[in-house]
């Protein structure tokens, strides 16, 4: 066996020096805020086929103050996590050609989360429609 | 030269990162909205909005279980794509086993979901 102890620079917080980095921690992490309200969802989906007094215990522990106050952390970083990902989308996507120019990233950050916006509102008045 | 020309399978991965990324980047934020906050607190959306007989319907819908069943597993294989990414930028030199653990999560959350939905008939 080997005696060398080469040295490896410590990774410990090495992005919290810079604030570039902390906004991409920040957006990153926003994945796991997505990923946490992915599986409430799913034990409601499982709650549902397990009946109705089954599904009603899922619809009242929605409803403990815990779970209000988490749902409004999560609606914060699921909110940030659709500013994150149309802010990149101009790194990620093909160049958008417009009229014969190229397309400023602004331009498409804004269309893209104005297409957001209409896409939520568009939910919550199918639910709307759904629930009358 | 001799190379070895196996394809990646990357781009099924990053292609549902992306899918995954891009429908709760839509609407994750509104769904929180209304089934964590408005539904629980009674506020705006009418009455028993998610009543049971209503919900059920919804899932039983087949426009109702593909939404239900594409946010819950895209997602999934969107977070546990960028989860598997990020292991690098805490110096985690991930091999095969923190791959099988994280998509393997998504795997396993998706056929749940399927055989949930399914469950509930059309």
């Amino acid at each position: 066996m080997s005696t060398r102890k080469p040295y490896v620079r410590s990774m410990d917080g090495w992005w919290k020096k810079n604030p570039y980095f902390v906004e991409y921690m920040v957006h990153e992490a926003t994945a796991l805020f997505v990923a946490a309200y992915v599986l409430v969802l799913l034990v409601g989906v499982i709650r549902l086929g397990q009946g109705e007094t089954a599904w009603n215990g899922w619809l009242a522990a929605m409803q403990s103050p815990v779970s209000v106050i988490a749902h409004l952390v999560l609606l914060a970083g699921a909110v940030y996590h659709t500013y994150s990902w149309f802010k990149i989308l101009p790194m990620t996507m093909p160049p958008v050609v417009v009229g014969g120019k190229k397309m400023a990233p602004e331009a498409l950050t804004g269309s893209a989360l104005i297409v957001a916006a209409v896409a939520g509102l568009a939910l919550l008045a199918v639910v709307w429609r759904i629930a009358l | 030269m001799r190379r070895n020309l196996t394809r990646s399978n990357a781009p099924i991965f990053w292609g549902l990162f992306g899918a995954g990324g891009m429908l709760s980047a839509l609407f994750v934020p509104m769904m929180i909205f209304i089934t964590g906050i408005a539904v629980p607190l009674g506020l705006l959306l009418p009455a028993g909005t998610m009543s049971y007989p209503k919900m059920l319907a919804f899932a039983q819908n087949f426009i109702g279980k593909g939404f239900i069943f594409a946010i819950i597993s895209l997602s999934l294989w969107f977070a546990v794509h960028r989860a598997y990414h990020s292991l690098h930028e805490f110096g985690i030199h991930a091999g095969v086993g923190a791959k099988v653990l994280c998509y393997g999560f998504a795997l396993l959350g998706t056929v749940i979901c399927a055989v949930s939905l399914l469950g509930l008939g059309f």
